[in-house]
């Protein structure tokens, strides 16, 4: 039996949004990720960057106000700050793969215990969409994975192998689900935060990979 | 006359009709744009008319509704694309001929994409990345440690023909895009035999400030203006 207990998508994302640091440069992937710019402090100046070229993404734009040319990853209408700045697709990658990125926020199917990310496409469907994802999890100085605890039919979607095709091994440094937070380190999966309606039990229960308590020290 | 850079050569064409008349059977076309944003749509509508066949495209997206690149997908002209993010809603058109046999994928890696076709524009032979290590898309490529990091091979991606979309082109085919529209158009007309560009506004020779120019025109060989038939 799986438990009902787990955080709304934007209180995820809204507990991201407060482990970036200020004035951080910051990819947000497709999907669940986005969400995290309307959450973020504006007085933490983290630089939103966006795969398409953008430096300095702003808040949505107000309905009926948007400008066609300005839109993210995920296709949709964003605003840019003062001080915003534009490059092409090249230069773009090159600011995540260079060492620039400071963290990318990446959607996943599955996270293995080792940290390995799966995230482009299901083994049922012949079709799949990498996009940019493969770039920012080699290339972001940080990377955290954010996805729903089970899958839809309750299955983990952490656990000791990817059973999905590989994004990157080895490069998920933290996972925010609606259950946890929980850290990928060299000793294993370490969990850091757990929803209050949760035991470390329960968690176990819907995890298919061994979790470690924070350490009390 | 007042010299200018060029002579004059005159870039700009009538229609996109006539501007893409000559691409043939076969070609590879590398089509600007992510998503709908800075995609040469009226470039595109020009070349499903024209119904050049066989043809391989180039883009980060397989199209979406029934114009641009999806009307190349719907009218059967395509037989592989190059693409990053194929999978994104409204695809039908692509969707339908991947599932018809018709078209074959070559999935490649967003930055990986815009690097290889940055590659064949500055006349490279390749180059290493970590993007796509230990993953089923490195498949067949060589690989190589360098200063302790695993890397892959990549090659370039040149194309025959460049359809590019800009904001505002001068006379002698110094272009200026405009926000996230840029994204791989400037890349993409610099890799490729014959760049065409349909552009929202062209303006007399010597009207863009040098150092505003964000691709000289020496990349660009036709211009249509998007006021044209």
């Amino acid at each position: 039996m799986s438990p009902k207990a787990g955080w709304a998508l934007d209180e995820i994302a809204a507990r991201i949004a407060r482990d970036l640091e200020p004035g951080s440069c910051v990819n947000l992937g497709i999907g669940m990720p986005i969400r995290v710019g309307a959450h973020l402090d504006p007085a933490a100046g983290v630089i939103l960057t966006s795969e398409n070229g953008l430096i300095g993404i702003g808040p949505p734009p107000e309905p009926n106000r948007h400008d066609p040319d300005v839109i993210d990853a995920g296709k949709g209408p964003v605003t840019l700050l003062p001080g915003a700045s534009v490059l092409d697709h090249a230069d773009a990658f090159a600011l995540i793969r260079g060492g620039r990125l400071d963290v990318g926020v990446l959607g996943a199917f599955q996270v293995s215990q080792r940290g390995d990310l799966a995230s482009w496409r299901r083994p049922t469907e012949p079709l799949g969409s990498v996009g940019g994802a493969m770039d920012i999890a080699v290339g972001a100085r940080k990377r955290y994975a954010v996805m729903m605890h089970c899958d839809k039919s309750g299955e983990p979607k952490i656990v000791q192998y990817c059973t999905y095709p590989l994004t990157a091994p080895r490069c998920v440094n933290r996972i925010y689900t609606d259950m946890a937070v929980i850290d990928v380190t060299e000793q294993g999966l370490v969990v850091r935060e757990i929803h209050p309606g949760l035991s470390l039990a329960d968690l176990r229960a819907v995890t298919g990979a061994s979790l470690l308590p924070l350490a009390a020290n | 006359m007042a010299q200018t850079v060029g002579g004059g050569r005159n870039k700009l064409w009538s229609s996109a009709r006539l501007a893409v008349a000559d691409i043939s059977d076969g070609a590879v076309v590398l089509v600007g744009g992510f998503g709908d944003v800075g995609v040469p749509f009226r470039l595109l509508d020009a070349l499903a008319a024209h119904t050049a066949r066989g043809l391989t495209v180039v883009s980060n997206n397989c199209g979406t509704g029934e114009r641009g690149l999806a009307a190349l997908f719907k009218a059967g002209l395509v037989s592989k694309a190059c693409a990053s993010f194929p999978s994104q809603s409204g695809n039908h058109h692509f969707k339908a001929a991947f599932d018809r046999g018709e078209v074959e994928l070559e999935l490649i890696p967003q930055g990986t994409l815009a690097e290889r076709i940055r590659c064949a524009g500055a006349g490279l032979g390749g180059f290493y990345t970590r993007t796509g290590f230990g993953t089923e898309l490195a498949d067949g490529h060589q690989t190589r440690e360098i200063n302790g990091v695993r890397y892959i091979l990549e090659l370039p991606l040149r194309g025959d023909v460049a359809l590019i979309s800009a904001d505002v082109a001068d006379e002698a085919g110094n272009l200026r895009f405009r926000r996230s529209a840029r994204n791989f158009n400037p890349v993409m007309a610099m890799a490729a035999g014959l760049t065409i560009v349909q552009v929202n506004r062209i303006i007399p020779v010597g009207a863009l400030d040098p150092d505003d120019v964000h691709l000289p025109g020496v990349f660009v060989d036709r211009l249509v203006e998007l006021t044209s038939p």
